[in-house]
């Protein structure tokens, strides 16, 4: 009897996983032509032209400009994403915990840079942060400053322009998550005797902890491989790993030179997540069994 | 059969007649598609030669446009089937796509035009376009008319012309600059001695305040007072010059470089492309185009034909009178071994 009654909850099981998988199986289809192939063939041809060569990965590894955009690049997207985690943690409680209409308000002014396009932010902070700029302009009225401040075509506009585009990346993922964060828990800490900061600091914060996670990953990935931010706002000195690719695809008469670099960044960034996980107990944190 | 199925018939056969007719149509017209950098500059393009050129040899003329045309050029010949014909591009893309089998081997005898051009014009994949230059560009608001730069050495001499300047972030035409401000005679540059340009580069480089990657970034860093000097291309100064801006330049030792047509290979409409092509550098057709841009025509015989006046002429950077002044790009060697060398060691002088 038992038997029976678990061969048909298994049954069950496993209709239910290959239904899950017929469901999934259009977008998997599509992620499959649209980035594991391309992505696949570019990663073939950085090893592979006329013959199976190494000599883009020697290059990378040899060369100092390498080493030195890969260290700026992973720099620059730490500095944004904890920036990011200072600025959009308040913003989220604050969302979370305003009652609805201003919680809407909230979002919306969050959002609402996305509905201009990438490049427009970026010469709009060139206009804020230039020399004849706004914000120069505004400290010199104040007196705050006799000389104009040198605050873009260097790597302070480049996090500053960055963080702002990715701000929304960490604010809603750790949105969500604080949302569904019962309230009473707090109530129920606070009539256990803690007070504010004790609720908050063992109570709210590590439950949001798969949010900061989250925002985290998503902000600093992104910002590994901004290319036109830092092209226009760097100066031309502020060098990430995207614009060593760029320069590739022109010095070089195959796209494998180019594709080594990004494939070398995959590896770093899977490496990173290895390690990271190693001492991060994702899967508690992710609230997985 | 009764009249109605006739008349029916008739009628299915009558408009099955013309569909395929007008199926057919579309097919005889013959159309090649040119690519050009977009802009003010395509817009004057197609005033002055390609629309009189569709004209007159009965073409359709698509165009598209594009900054850097290079990596699709590759990619559309990878796969065999390139949907661009002609493309105006830095002769040095053409000379490099010539190496690479990218661009097709150009007949003179079908280009009465372009074999009428000076040999150092033209290349067996090429025929030069247009000509602009790389000058040395300043506000009039910092240097006055008497202590204007007026020289590389200048431009490297912050003691006497403080401020802040710019360069363009790219070895071409930068290095040429540097070694003119070292000293070098405009016609003794070549080949480039690249140790010695990339020496004098480092002097100046803790005075560079922007590396512009675009030409609307270095008219916008000069017009907005970010840098007081700055090497930019001439069309982009004279464009600020033209709106009122206090700003100016000179053609002296300036760096005359060119854009050149080549044919993709493989293009889909190749003796089209070719009549096209003759077309494009006809004297009086080349003649009109610094009627709405501030170009040289490639053709040197365009300044016989009467149409640029004198007035005109002078502020054009292929005018005898200015090139003169100017050190003609050889893009010969930036296409050498020891030019790609050069682009390679760029990036790792721009980190330090």
């Amino acid at each position: 009897m038992k038997d029976t009654v678990r061969d048909i909850s298994l049954q069950h099981q496993r209709r239910e996983n290959g239904l899950m998988l017929a469901l999934a199986s259009p977008a998997l289809l599509v992620i499959l032509l649209l980035v594991v192939l391309p992505v696949g063939w570019l990663a073939w041809q950085s090893i592979y032209h006329d013959g199976f060569t190494l000599e883009n990965y020697r290059r990378i590894f040899s060369e100092d400009i390498y080493w030195r955009s890969f260290a700026l690049t992973f720099e620059i997207s730490l500095l944004v994403t904890l920036l990011a985690l200072l600025l959009g943690y308040p913003l989220a409680y604050a969302a979370s915990v305003a009652s609805k209409g201003w919680s809407i308000v909230i979002l919306a002014l969050v959002v609402l840079p996305f509905w201009t396009s990438v490049l427009v932010r970026a010469y709009a902070w060139l206009a804020l942060l230039q020399r004849t700029g706004v914000v120069n302009q505004f400290l010199r009225q104040v007196g705050a400053i006799d000389e104009p401040l040198a605050l873009v075509h260097n790597t302070f506009g480049t996090v500053v322009a960055t963080l702002h585009i990715l701000l929304p990346f960490m604010v809603l993922p750790l949105y969500a998550t604080m949302q569904k964060i019962p309230r009473d828990l707090l109530q129920a800490g606070a009539s256990l005797g803690a007070g504010p900061v004790h609720a908050f600091w063992r109570i709210f914060l590590p439950l949001s902890l798969p949010g900061v996670l989250a925002g985290g990953t998503l902000v600093f990935v992104l910002s590994l491989g901004f290319y036109i931010t830092p092209e226009l706002l760097g100066g031309g000195r502020t060098i990430m790993v995207s614009m060593l690719v760029s320069r590739n695809v022109e010095l070089y008469d195959q796209w494998g030179a180019a594709s080594a670099v990004g494939v070398v960044l995959l590896i770093a960034v899977a490496a990173i997540f290895v390690a990271v996980s190693r001492f991060v107990p994702l899967d508690r944190v992710l609230g997985q069994k | 059969m009764t009249i109605e199925s006739l008349c029916r018939r008739r009628l299915l056969g009558v408009s099955f007649g013309v569909f395929v007719a007008l199926l057919s149509l579309p097919a005889s017209a013959d159309q090649i598609t040119f690519v050009s950098q977009g802009g003010a500059y395509q817009k004057a393009q197609t005033i002055a030669i390609l629309d009189p050129a569709a004209s007159r040899l009965g073409i359709t003329v698509n165009q598209d446009s594009i900054p850097d045309a290079w990596p699709v050029i590759k990619s559309q010949v990878a796969s065999g089937k390139p949907t661009w014909d002609v493309v105006d591009v830095p002769t040095g893309y053409c000379l490099r796509g010539g190496e690479q089998g990218l661009v097709e081997k150009l007949d003179f005898s079908k280009l009465p035009n372009g074999a009428a051009m000076p040999e150092a014009y033209r290349s067996a994949y090429s025929v030069a376009y247009e000509f602009y230059s790389s000058v040395l560009a300043y506000s009039q608001k910092k240097y006055a008319a008497e202590a204007a730069p007026n020289s590389w050495a200048d431009f490297w001499d912050v003691k006497k012309f403080p401020g802040r300047r710019a360069l363009r972030n790219h070895p071409i035409a930068t290095l040429e600059a540097a070694l003119m401000a070292d000293g070098v005679a405009l016609d003794k540059l070549y080949p480039l001695d690249v140790d010695r340009a990339f020496k004098k580069l480092e002097e100046i480089k803790p005075n560079i305040t922007v590396w512009w990657t675009s030409g609307a970034q270095s008219a916008q860093l000069l017009n907005d007072g970010e840098v007081d000097m700055v090497m930019a291309w001439n069309g982009r100064v004279s464009a600020l010059v033209n709106e009122g801006a206090k700003v100016g330049f000179t053609f002296n030792q300036g760096v005359l470089q060119s854009t050149s047509l080549c044919i993709l290979k493989g293009a889909p409409n190749l003796p089209t492309a070719v009549r096209f092509l003759n077309e494009a550098v006809d004297p009086v057709n080349q003649a009109n185009l610094p009627l709405h841009i501030d170009y040289g025509p490639a053709n040197p015989k365009a300044f016989d034909t009467g149409v640029i006046k004198p007035e005109r002429a002078a502020q054009l950077p292929s005018a005898p009178d200015n090139a003169g002044k100017q050190a003609l790009m050889s893009y010969a060697w930036w296409s050498s071994p020891s030019g790609e060398a050069a682009e390679k060691r760029w990036v790792a002088f721009m980190q330090k």
